[in-house]
């Protein structure tokens, strides 16, 4: 990797760390289990490296190694967003038929 | 066009729709599209690595078979009170995908340059913690190990010292990557011990520090693998993921009154505090016919949920109880505390399970003004949360913890096996206050007995 390279993606780390904490500041206390399970499901985004590793024909073992990756990370990607969606399905305003 | 370009623009498309789908996240009305927006953005992401390099498709159909498979089952079977453990081991698996991809990519071509070879460095370090760290956290919260903190003398010296063997061995990985494979074995396994030995020392009920620390982590070993790989989309939703966990953690440790330092080394609640134990007066035991003529008479309640209510799996009958009071003309509300329960948000998540429509939950800043007027507070399984030492008694290790004022309140119940302390070790003077009355007994039991005392009268 060349330095500029680096240096580019350093870039976009630092904002992407910016816009993370400005889009995250005000989330209510009832939202947070959510927040975390859904950011978590976000962070399977390795899969994308686990694709590459698992589908280059090159090496037996670095294809053996990202085929493991490419599970992992969809464990993570598929039960993350699906546990969080069940979460957010039961969260409910008051009916108007409770309270008299 | 050429394809390589086309795919970064729907990386960028992916970023934005996950930069959307967090800020809806935080409103519950909006929160389930945001959920659906992000994980759009994350098909689109993968499709978009499917279609630009020339893959061969076989293992990755399998491992996404498998993998798709696991979660989904996964995230269908598992009971909303196991929900911590859950959340912790796919956080883990995240971090081990991450270290996968850094040791994939070192094997496929070990002439790494240096800047190559330090950023998967990282992924294995961030990656390897990530994920022993988060399964030590799944085997507490699932009660497979011992929640209690394991404490020994020197222990922050032999961290120190793994830390330092796991850098070394970066170093010198990173100045020969073909002839350094051993030392590269090395930081592998260092990492992985380094994350077993961060969180054993952490108890039960700091675990939704640890939970939302770790959740910072996996966000920054896919930036790490994203540096490896050098990838946009990696870094920029790692790192969103990143200042997530970290916003979290510091609202955990706010919540408590304690430094992020202080949580992870201090093992708290391991030191008994013995002079506290020798407390005045005398508790006043009441049983549930009493407590039933005292609820049914009330105007208002507020019910204060802690780790008990999850324990005892409580929570619709608790939604039951507050469903009569209302009907007998109550007002009926619940106080959370940040840190209740066994990671954050947890009592939000398994009232909501049992129909208790958000709006009736309020948070500790909104409901401590009000208790003055409350008729009764009604604490299911909470202790230090509401512990008044916390205000008033110096001495107290969990003195400056802000809490949930319930003494206020003209009379507070308080549902609990028996007078064992709370997770701080410390005991809770407000079982001795004139106006508390202890309901012993199994929380779920107690208010099943209340519910049938409305029921028959």
């Amino acid at each position: 990797m060349d330095p500029q390279t680096l240096v580019f993606l350093f870039f976009i780390f630092a904002l992407a760390i910016f816009l993370g904490f400005e889009l995250i500041s005000k989330v209510p206390a009832t939202l947070h289990t959510p927040l975390m399970s859904g950011a978590n499901a976000i962070s399977g985004i390795t899969i994308v490296g686990a694709l590459i590793s698992a589908g280059t024909v090159g090496k037996p073992i670095s294809t053996v190694l990202g085929f493991l990756a490419v599970i992992f990370a969809t464990i993570n990607v598929v039960g993350g967003y699906l546990v969080t969606d069940r979460m957010l399905a039961m969260f409910k305003k008051k009916q108007s038929s409770i309270k008299k | 066009m050429n394809i390589e370009v086309a795919i970064n623009y729907i990386y960028i498309l992916s970023a934005v729709l996950f930069a959307f789908g967090l800020k809806m996240l935080s409103s519950p009305d909006t929160a389930r599209r945001g959920n659906f927006i992000s994980a759009f953005g994350m098909f689109l992401a993968v499709v978009g690595t499917l279609i630009s390099a020339e893959l061969s498709f076989q293992w990755i159909i399998l491992g996404v078979l498998i993998g798709g498979l696991i979660g989904l089952f996964a995230a269908r079977l598992v009971a909303m009170t196991a929900m911590p453990e859950m959340v912790a081991l796919f956080n883990g698996f995240g971090g081990l995908a991450s270290l996968l991809v850094g040791w994939a990519v070192y094997q496929y071509q070990l002439s790494l340059d240096a800047l190559t070879s330090v950023t998967v460095f990282l992924s294995v370090l961030i990656g390897g913690v990530t994920f022993s760290g988060s399964v030590v956290a799944w085997g507490k919260l699932s009660e497979t190990i011992s929640g209690k903190p394991v404490l020994f003398k020197g222990q922050q010296i032999v961290n120190a010292l793994l830390l330092i063997a796991a850098i070394a061995s970066g170093i010198l990985f990173g100045m020969d990557p073909v002839a350094g494979h051993a030392f590269f074995i090395t930081a592998v396994v260092v990492a992985l011990i380094l994350g077993v030995m961060v969180v054993i020392p952490i108890g039960g009920a700091d675990m939704p520090v640890v939970i939302s620390l770790l959740n910072s982590y996996s966000g920054l070993a896919a930036c790490a693998a994203g540096f490896v790989i050098r990838n946009n989309i990696l870094i920029v939703a790692g790192a969103l993921v990143g200042a997530s966990g970290i916003i979290l953690t510091n609202i955990m440790c706010k919540a408590m009154n304690r430094s992020l330092r202080n949580v992870l080394f201090s093992g708290f609640g391991a030191v008994i505090q013995k002079k506290h134990e020798g407390h005045q007066g005398e508790v006043k035991p009441i049983n549930v016919q009493d407590a039933y003529f005292i609820l049914e008479a009330a105007r208002s309640v507020v019910i204060v949920p802690g780790y008990g209510l999850a324990a005892a799996q409580a929570q619709h009958a608790v939604c039951e109880l507050s469903e009569i009071l209302e009907r007998n003309g109550a007002e009926v509300r619940y106080g959370i505390h940040p840190v209740a329960g066994r990671m954050p948000g947890h009592m939000n998540v398994l009232l909501a399970e049992a129909n208790v429509p958000y709006d009736q939950l309020f948070e500790m800043d909104d409901i401590n003004p009000t208790l003055d007027s409350v008729d009764v507070c009604i604490v299911i399984g909470a202790n230090d949360v509401i512990n008044p030492a916390a205000l008033n008694d110096e001495s107290s290790p969990i003195y400056g913890m802000p809490i949930i004022e319930v003494h206020r309140a003209r009379t507070v119940f308080v549902l609990k096996r028996s007078m064992a302390t709370g997770f701080a070790g410390v005991q809770n003077e407000l079982f001795y206050y004139d106006n508390t009355r202890m309901l012993f007994g199994d929380a779920k039991a107690s208010i099943q007995g209340l519910v049938s005392e409305f029921k028959n009268t």
